[in-house]
């Protein structure tokens, strides 16, 4: 049977977020975490072809202890088993660091449950938004990536090969590649299920799988969280707002309002920049 | 099931390979992105940024470009500032696939050890700098759009985070090169000089092409595809549009202007546009010089993805509508009236223009 593996990251939700004017800090307390949006377009995508060709969906996440509230939504879609990867030690992991916990969790699972056939993480996080750990997790586990994909066209067992479309900012490409291999999700790839009621009441009962730092025999912690990350943020700050002197264009008569608009423009350095005559 | 070809060598902790004495690591390399021998425009803004860093650092520009039939980049790539141009062309590196284009940068990074390593935050660069870094291995930045050095050689790179309401720069001490991948429309290009002269070095590939498991059948470029991330002019239309006949006027507009048309999620949603037009946080992000949103209320989640616009222009009937607020322009008003008004005002002063310049 196929084994496929689920990454999905509990991110916060990105519009609750709130920047306190007076410290110039993030608010974070009270904002809800939700299973990052791409991530839900990956996990559908596997169920399909769970759907059609039977396969095992393990999906896994590295994160704090709460994070087993996104397993659990993850199962009540139908997703078979849930993994938390969690430790103080993996905290503070930048992208390099969470790869390697995620390629190493994935090596278990493949020890664990059979070898895997294709890995599933989104285009990006709604937090970190770098779009780096799917290529990261790829090149630890020696496997082709697609990433951005727009369109799964078509899986054949036989032959250990998947076709997709991946979205590029100028045009499509339709790509085939061999097994095993790891692809990022669009949103745009499919429209993720609403749980079934089996599914909800099975993840009401379910307690996902924890992995922490002792479960692993091959585990090097130089290359685990805060220590094992090269990058670090040295300050953030809040962008001065632009501050922009809105400029109301009086309406009351269209045609005027449409040419003192384009007096406006031409007043600015547009025309120079946009070569306009 | 058929025998899988080719084990996999899983490489899950990735040691630096070679030569770990960073301090012979110099010069600030540039990926020359393209397609069918065209360069991708955040290329040569990346190169021009470049310039600014390597005087700085007081090192070369160097440029890598990897294709087929790509040696006229090399060129270019000098006349858009490069010193140096690292150039690997081969029939199977026409189209970008992730492996033989990995390996040669990893190659050419090892051997001539730039300090810093930059890329297009385009899917082809995020996918390329993703693999790199991992195998290196080393830090790398995602999506700047702020670059810098201090007096420690460090490239300071600095990104929007958290739907842009923050900005937060980021550091690698540990690894060279520092790597980060940056926004395109961010960095400005050098005018092109063709009597800059530099150097060329040929770079064998790296991989033989029967290793290579992943083809490309086709590229389709997407029939009303816009390449919003570069355009210099935008006309983006929301829900108060009231369908998907109203698109036609703005791409009118869009038309006049010589730029494209956006659109908010809503009307994505409502399938009354193609998701390749949608601006915001689950969309593009855009930086044009001059945008226009029409119907649009002016959601945080649009907002984010164009308020670095140079210019925003906003058209709503509706006199609160949170967008007026970081417009520079507004009209209150009903779009179906003004918008038609414009455009005749764009070609009225078009004419004008042109018998202007017959006298
Ligand atoms: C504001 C901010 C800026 C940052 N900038 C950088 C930076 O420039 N460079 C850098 O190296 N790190 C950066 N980080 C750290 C980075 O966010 C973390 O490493 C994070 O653990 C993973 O990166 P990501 O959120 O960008 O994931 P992405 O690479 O965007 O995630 C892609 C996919 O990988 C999977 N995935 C990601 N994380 C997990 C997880 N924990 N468990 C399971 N699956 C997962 C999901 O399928 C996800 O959709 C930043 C963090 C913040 C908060
Ligand atoms: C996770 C998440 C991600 C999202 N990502 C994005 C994203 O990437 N991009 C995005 O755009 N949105 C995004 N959204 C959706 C966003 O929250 C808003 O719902 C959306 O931007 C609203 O689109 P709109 O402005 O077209 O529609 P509305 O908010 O309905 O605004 C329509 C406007 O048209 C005006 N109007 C109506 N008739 C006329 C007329 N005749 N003349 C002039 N004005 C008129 C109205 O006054 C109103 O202001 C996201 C939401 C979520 C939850």
């Amino acid at each position: 049977m196929l084994h496929i593996v689920v990454c999905i990251k509990q991110v916060p939700d990105s519009r609750e977020i709130r920047i306190d004017p007076k410290t110039n800090t993030l608010i974070r307390q009270g904002v809800p975490a939700i299973v990052n949006y791409y991530d839900l377009h990956g996990l559908e995508e596997a169920l399909r072809i769970k759907d059609e060709f039977g396969a095992r969906v393990t999906v896994i996440t590295m994160g704090p202890p709460s994070a087993e509230k996104a397993l659990c939504q993850c199962v009540s879609m139908g997703a078979d088993e849930g993994v938390l990867v969690s430790d103080r030690a993996f905290a503070g992991a930048d992208t390099l660091a969470t790869s390697y916990v995620l390629a190493l969790t994935i090596q278990k699972a493949e020890d664990t449950w059979g070898p895997v056939d294709m890995i599933f993480c989104g285009k990006q996080t709604l937090d970190g938004d770098t779009g780096q750990v799917g290529p990261g997790i790829a090149c630890r586990l020696d496997m082709d990536q697609l990433t951005y994909v727009e369109l799964f066209e078509s899986l054949d067992i036989e032959k250990q090969e998947v076709v997709v479309r991946r979205h590029l900012e100028d045009g499509v490409e339709r790509v085939r590649a061999r097994l095993p291999v790891l692809i990022t999700a669009l949103d745009i790839l499919n429209r993720p299920r609403r749980a079934s009621l089996p599914g909800v009441l099975r993840a009401a009962r379910y307690k996902p799988i924890v992995w922490t730092t002792n479960d692993f025999s091959n585990l090097d912690r130089s290359k685990i969280g805060l220590k094992g990350s090269p990058t670090i943020v040295s300050k953030t700050w809040v962008p001065e707002p632009k501050q922009v002197n809105t400029e109301y264009v009086d309406s009351a008569n269209v045609v005027a309002a449409a040419t003192d608009l384009l007096n406006r423009l031409y007043a600015t350095e547009l025309p120079q920049k946009l070569g306009w005559s | 099931m058929a025998e899988r070809t080719g084990k996999r060598k899983p490489m899950i902790g990735l040691q630096p390979e070679g030569d770990i004495d960073w301090s012979s690591y110099r010069g600030v390399m540039v990926f020359v992105e393209q397609r069918n021998g065209q360069a991708k425009p955040v290329s040569w803004q990346l190169i021009g940024e470049a310039t600014r860093l390597a005087a700085k650092l007081n090192v070369k520009v160097m440029a890598l470009v990897i294709g087929w039939q790509v040696s006229e980049l090399a060129e270019e790539s000098i006349y858009h500032g490069a010193d140096e141009v690292y150039v690997c062309d081969s029939k199977e590196l026409e189209h970008y696939r992730t492996r033989p284009y990995s390996r040669v940068c990893l190659h050419v990074i090892r051997k001539y050890k730039p300090e810093i390593v930059l890329m297009g935050a385009t899917n082809t660069g995020r996918d390329l700098a993703g693999a790199i870094a991992t195998h290196l291995p080393t830090g790398l930045t995602a999506d700047s759009t702020q670059l810098d050095v201090d007096e420690e050689r460090l490239l300071l790179a600095s990104r929007p985070a958290f739907s842009e309401k923050m900005l937060a720069t980021i550091l690698c001490k540990q690894f060279k090169p520092q790597m980060a991948t940056a926004r395109a429309g961010v960095f400005e290009q050098l005018p092109r000089d063709t009597t800059r002269t530099g150097e060329v070095i040929q770079v064998p590939p790296q991989m033989d092409p029967g290793e290579i498991a992943t083809e490309m059948i086709e590229f389709l470029e997407t029939k009303g595809s816009v390449n919003l991330a570069e355009a210099e002019v935008i006309v983006a239309g929301g829900r108060g549009l009231g369908g998907p006949a109203a698109f036609e006027m703005l791409k009118e507009l869009a038309d006049e202007l010589g730029g494209v048309v956006g659109a908010s999620r809503a009307v994505v949603d409502l399938g009354w546009i193609g998701h390749d037009h949608q601006v915001g946080q689950t969309g593009v992000t855009v930086r044009p010089k001059l945008y226009f949103a029409i119907g649009i209320s002016g959601a945080v989640q649009h907002v984010v993805g164009m308020q670095n616009s140079s210019y925003i222009v906003a058209i709503n009937k509706d006199a609160n509508a949170p967008i007026f607020k970081i417009a520079n322009y507004a009209i209150v008003g009903d779009l179906f009236q003004i918008i038609p008004a414009i455009i005749q005002a764009v070609r009225t002063r078009k004419l004008e223009r042109l018998q202007l310049l017959k006298y």
